[in-house]
């Protein structure tokens, strides 16, 4: 039990690094979005799934009502992570701001 | 005269048919908004139990059309082909987000990268389908929604050939057999 929370905390923790990266290191503000909105939403799964497993040591009624309070925190954040990225992405567009090409830069 | 007297049988019944068409939406935002609270509360005293009632009663007294607008039985139906969507969804997640989290990492980042938009038309027409359309394409790295509009058409944000190529494809159907509408 100790080695899959372990695991998954650290999957997650490789994800969230990833995205935290990617923001610095991608070309323009549409593709910073990318690893933004998204290595974050699996990332969080992941460590959400490693707290789980952690929790699963002693099982009672608190540790299942927890478990169930975390899915509800990955639930939420896979509603609203996509629809804010989204939002994001509709306020560049509006405000006119062209997205990187490669032909453009070379 | 006539009018007033036709219109009294028929207008019992419909009241009396709309009271059944509104209980079991109102039921089910019981059970929800009832669950919910016994799951964020956690504590099992009967003043919390009964206070819980009382909310969640009034909740889905006011609102029982706000959650299941015009219900059908296909709903379950639905529900259940979405929870079967749902595996498969995340897998996609994972494996689309392995490959962003390679290019994130690549040393030649600006040279593996190709952003650039693509339009393409559905033929999705209600709100629930479009709005599940453009959250799973936002949902799997590398493509994101720029726009969806009630004619379903969608402008895609895509970083790469790769992940551009795998839209509409396979994600449409599957969106499609869930909400049950045709090709």
């Amino acid at each position: 039990m100790d080695i899959l929370a372990i695991f998954f905390l650290v999957t997650g923790l490789i994800f969230f690094t990833g995205g935290a990266i990617g923001i610095i290191r991608m070309p323009d503000f549409y593709s910073r979005l990318h690893p933004a909105g998204k290595l974050d939403t699996l990332g969080i799964f992941a460590m959400v799934l490693g707290l789980i497993f952690y929790s699963l040591h002693h099982f009672s009624m608190d540790t299942l009502i927890s478990i169930l309070k975390m899915l509800l925190i990955v639930f939420f954040v896979f509603l609203s992570s996509p629809t804010a990225t989204h939002s994001i992405v509709d306020a560049g567009m509006r405000a006119g701001l062209r997205h990187w090409t490669k032909k453009k830069r070379r | 005269m006539t009018i007033s007297k036709d219109n009294g049988p028929e207008g019992k019944k419909s009241l009396l048919s709309n009271f059944f068409k509104s209980c079991i939406p109102f039921s089910l935002t019981f059970i929800l908004m009832f669950g919910l609270w016994i799951v964020l509360s956690g504590k099992f005293d009967p003043l919390l139990i009964s206070l819980g009632l009382i909310s969640s009663f009034l909740i889905s007294f006011f609102f029982y059309d706000l959650l299941f607008p015009d219900f059908t039985f296909n709903y379950f139906a639905i529900c259940i082909r979405f929870i079967q969507y749902i595996p498969w969804l995340l897998w996609e997640i994972i494996k689309a987000n392995f490959h962003l989290l390679f290019i994130v990492f690549h040393p030649r980042l600006k040279d593996l990268i190709d952003p650039h938009i693509i339009v393409f038309k559905t033929n999705l027409k209600t709100d629930i389908s479009i709005t599940t359309m453009a959250n799973s394409i936002t949902l799997t790295p590398g493509t994101i929604t720029v726009s969806a509009n009630s004619d379903g058409i969608f402008r895609v944000h895509a970083i790469d050939k790769a992940s551009a190529e795998a839209l509409p494809g396979k994600m449409l159907d599957k969106v499609t057999k869930v909400f049950g509408e045709e090709k």
